[in-house]
């Protein structure tokens, strides 16, 4: 099953990366990418996004009010904040909107168990 | 005489490595203070020596003081964490704690400014050497105050054609909002050894070899 994930981070060179890690694990899946917090809430209004995997350090509004807002928009995407910044209030504010929190720079193996994790959610939501 | 430049995309890579750094330098300097620590986007930019100091000399009217350690490996340079020095009691409050007596915070000052410092300046640089695959030696923090040209003239004596990475960042710790900045100053082969190993680090990153 293929499904849309949304990248969003302020640095080029980031999504990039994150282009490149998503290209090698999941091939099918339709990637958009953006670089600012209020880009992605456009997209999202436009389309439905699966999942999406939010910077936390960006600049005008933070990842972590960009998930709030996705969340509230879309109660069963599944959300990822990414940063280096690992203090447990920065991993326990991701929590609370229930988006999981990876540690920057992300490993092959943090996503794909994040990623594998993903879409046994998003195939547990459709069969309810 | 070279002209010292990165381009668009490199200087994305090293703004992302130093947004990187400082996040862990962020989550350090936490576990020290026990509160969580509010940190801004870092901006980077490369700047001359002489354009670091005039960029300090017109935000900071005041003295500064400066938590200064020499690296070396692959880049040679200095890198410097400097503040405003009516900052630097708010920093021992904020990092050691706000009960304590003026005393106390004086007596403290020099031992918590050197501790801040390490863990910032630590925390950014050594991040960004691994990632970049490399190795770097640290010297111990030390103090130093004054004005920014003394800050960039430090012996042995300055290159021309020095650049200076220099990165504007913002945090509060415990309600108190502290100003500051990194300085990376490099000659110009540091800066070039930078520079490949920025390619290198944008091409393993992109898997566009």
């Amino acid at each position: 099953m293929s499904y849309k994930i949304l990248v969003v981070d302020d640095s080029k060179l980031a999504r990039m990366a994150m282009a490149k890690v998503l290209h090698a694990l999941r091939p099918d899946w339709e990637r958009v990418e953006a670089s600012r917090a209020v880009e992605a809430l456009a997209l999202a209004q436009q389309s439905h996004f699966d999942v999406a995997l939010v910077d936390f350090n960006m600049p005008e509004r933070d990842g972590l009010h960009l998930v709030g807002e996705l969340r509230a928009q879309s109660p069963e995407m599944v959300l990822a904040v990414v940063s280096a910044n690992l203090q447990r209030e920065v991993v326990e504010r991701a929590n609370a909107v229930r988006a999981k929190f990876l540690a920057k720079p992300v490993s092959d193996i943090a996503m794909r168990e994040f990623l594998d994790n993903a879409e046994a959610q998003l195939r547990a939501n459709k069969s309810r | 005489m070279t002209q010292a430049s990165l381009d668009e995309l490199e200087l994305d890579a090293l703004t992302e490595l130093v947004n990187i750094g400082v996040s862990v330098a962020a989550t350090g300097l936490r576990e020290m203070v026990g509160e969580e620590v509010l940190l801004s986007v870092p901006k980077v930019d490369l700047v001359s020596r002489e354009n670091a100091v005039a960029i300090l000399r017109e935000k900071e009217s005041a003295k500064l003081v400066a938590v200064h350690q020499v690296f070396e490996g692959d880049i040679t340079g200095r890198a410097l964490l400097i503040f405003p020095e009516t900052k630097s009691l708010e920093i021992v409050r904020a990092v050691a704690g706000s009960n304590l007596s003026l005393e106390d915070v004086i007596e403290l000052e020099q031992e918590a400014l050197a501790e801040t410092g390490n863990i910032i300046l630590n925390g950014c640089l050594s991040t960004i050497a691994n990632m970049l695959e490399r190795n770097l030696k640290m010297s111990l923090p030390e103090i130093i105050r004054g004005e920014a040209v003394h800050f960039f003239n430090l012996q042995p004596p300055p290159q021309s054609g020095d650049q200076v990475l220099f990165v504007y960042i913002n945090f509060a710790v415990q309600q108190r909002d502290i100003r500051g900045y990194i300085a990376m100053l490099m000659d110009l082969p540091s800066f070039e050894a930078l520079k490949v190993l920025l390619d290198e680090f944008i091409a393993r990153a992109s898997g566009k070899n």
